[in-house]
């Protein structure tokens, strides 16, 4: 019988600790294709954050490191300048790298560093219990903005896309998200992009992925993608913000 | 080799490449800055990673990321910076990455000053970073020294794959002295890198680098672990110098540049007919406790000696476990004693302990 589909070898077979209804699953199935489609699984090396995808050393079929929180890309940094025929990629949320990580993100960009960075915004603190990020949109209730998110009090959602797509170092940026699959086709391309401008030598690549937390936004699995493309995508407009292509300047 | 004439920061950075360095990570702070300098000229000709970090915690993590495929890789800062390091530098512990970190320590707390100082002594060998971990802490008193120990420093991190802190103060960074760079260090057996991450075609299954226990049956079997390792480095390691111990009626213990001070002070007490010895610890941790055991019945007291308010004290209070009166002399803020102060110091102790 001709096997028409089976598990990519991207993943161990250690099953996802991952909440019912989170997409965080797909985006590692996405992660994971990608770098065995490339050939490139077997010199990879992943980098995992702090946050709900902490455990993602245990998923990702390739060697990994666990980073601090917020300081994947510095890590990411490391390693790639130590070996640059290896492909590496950072897996951080939005806590992660648009919070805390943000200034080791921002110069890795901006020094142009030929390393992956998987960004997975779903507007909260999942791993501690729902807390605000720099990503929740105004009027959204976390445990820390019980009221909701206030402009005048708490600032406003940081669009990291949109702030990256000037950094000259990045070659590739694009947000993407998972809500049908449609989108997850769409979110794929993306990501198999990026790791391949980074084969190519051709600088910082990030897909930024709009995603969801059903648990801790009180939502149900499919609420969850409703709210995103009702809610989230108007201030986190899905697209293209940078691609520098055959030119490597 | 001739001996040459060399700023303390540029032969700690010329040791750290004849030790083998692959790769340095830093951010500028005084007074280390000619060790970053001095590798952004040098190190790219030896085929070699230097980057500027943009920030001290940056710079850790970049030391973190680069340890973990095996690399030798190094990072340099001062007392506020070293700070910020503290969090790479438990990683690293918790992960069980090799790492040299060189800390030129300058006067605290907070921005402090960029005098010499001693009042590191703390954070070098109580951390700073979060949970159960040692560094080894190197305290050179010269140049000469400091180079010694910077070319077996990526030798002793690999052995133990534990990260290595060489502690000098702005004094040994600044200054100039006659070295030789080439003086035979003993060399050792490198145990095999099997925990790089570089790729599992590279190695068989897959390896990761880690310091997340959630379960904490786990977590206290990692820190048993761990012990037994620091058992094995407090045996191997420990490191002193024995000056004029015999029949020695007052003891000092001093380190690094204050215990060149207290050698120029030794010649003066023994014109003075005052028979006085110094312990000298060469490693801070692990700290050279049976030194004390080799102090003389003749003994009347120990006088510690810090550039620093008394931090080292600790260790000499527990070492000495009440055996001999303890004193302390010490001077802070970037102030550098002279010979003459160390010895009225101990003619007054000697005067309180007489009383």
């Amino acid at each position: 019988m001709e096997i028409k589909y089976q598990k990519t070898k991207g993943l161990t077979d250690k099953p996802l600790t991952y909440c019912p209804g989170c997409i965080h699953g797909i985006i590692h199935k996405l992660v994971a294709e990608s770098l065995e489609e490339l050939g490139v699984l077997g010199r990879t090396v992943g980098v995992a954050s702090v946050g709900c995808s902490v455990f993602s050393y245990e998923f990702f079929n390739c060697d990994m490191i666990q980073a601090p929180h917020g300081r994947a890309c510095a890590e990411a940094t490391g390693i790639k300048r130590v070996r640059p025929d290896n492909i590496v990629f950072t897996y951080q949320g939005d806590g992660d790298l648009a919070s805390i990580g943000i200034a080791e993100t921002i110069h890795a960009a901006n020094r142009g560093e030929n390393i992956t960075v998987i960004f997975i915004n779903n507007a909260i603190y999942g791993m501690t219990g729902g807390q605000m990020a720099p990503t929740t949109l105004i009027g959204q209730k976390t445990t820390t903005s019980p009221d909701g998110r206030d402009r005048v009090h708490h600032g406003n959602p940081i669009k990291i896309s949109e702030m990256f797509q000037n950094i000259d170092g990045v070659a590739y940026l694009e947000r993407v998200t998972a809500v049908d699959p449609k989108h997850v086709l769409k979110a794929k391309k993306a990501i198999k992009k990026a790791f391949q401008y980074q084969i190519e030598g051709r600088g910082f690549s990030m897909v930024e992925v709009v995603s969801s937390c059903p648990v801790n936004w009180g939502m149900t699995p499919i609420k969850a993608m409703e709210w995103i493309k009702s809610d989230m995508l108007p201030v986190y407009p899905l697209g293209l913000f940078r691609d520098r292509g055959e030119n490597n300047g | 080799m001739a001996k040459i004439l060399m700023k303390g920061n540029e032969a700690i950075a010329l040791a750290a490449i004849k030790g083998g360095v692959d790769a340095f990570f830093g951010y500028p702070i005084t007074p280390q800055n000619e060790i970053p300098e001095y590798l952004s000229k040098h190190m790219l000709a030896h085929q070699k990673v230097f980057l500027q970090a943009e920030s001290e915690v940056a710079a850790i993590n970049m030391v973190y990321g680069a340890a973990s495929t095996g690399a030798r890789v190094m990072t340099s800062s001062s007392s506020p910076g070293i700070a910020l390091k503290q969090e790479g530098i438990s990683y690293m512990a918790g992960a069980q990455l090799p790492a040299v970190i060189v800390s030129v320590m300058r006067g605290g707390p907070g921005l402090g000053g960029i005098q010499p100082s001693q009042a590191d002594y703390y954070q070098a060998t109580r951390g700073g970073g979060n949970g159960d971990y040692h560094l080894i802490v190197f305290a050179p008193e010269t140049i000469q020294e400091t180079v010694d120990i910077m070319k077996q420093s990526f030798d002793i991190a690999d052995c133990y794959r534990n990260p290595v802190l060489v502690l000098v103060d702005g004094l040994i960074g600044q200054m100039m002295e006659s070295i030789d760079l080439d003086r035979e260090v003993p060399k050792r057996t490198i145990p095999e890198k099997t925990y790089a991450v570089t790729g599992t075609d590279n190695h068989v299954g897959r390896n990761i680098i880690n310091s997340l226990y959630l379960d904490p049956v786990e977590l206290e079997r990692h820190n048993i672990l761990l012990k037994e390792k620091y058992d094995r480095i407090k045996q191997a390691e420990t490191r002193y110098e024995l000056i004029g111990m015999d029949d020695a009626e007052y003891v000092i213990v001093a380190y690094g540049t204050m215990a060149r001070i207290v050698r120029s002070a030794l010649e003066t007490l023994k014109q003075n007919q005052i028979k006085v010895g110094l312990i000298r610890p060469i490693t801070l941790w692990p700290y050279p406790q049976e030194a004390f055991d080799q102090i003389p019945k003749t003994c009347k007291g120990i006088l510690c000696a810090e550039m620093s308010m008394g931090q080292m004290l600790d260790d000499v209070l527990i070492s000495v476990n009440g055996r001999f009166p303890v004193g302390f002399f010490g001077r802070s803020g970037g102030m550098v004693p002279d010979p003459e102060e160390v010895v009225q110091s101990i003619m007054s102790f000697t005067e309180r302990v007489v009383k």
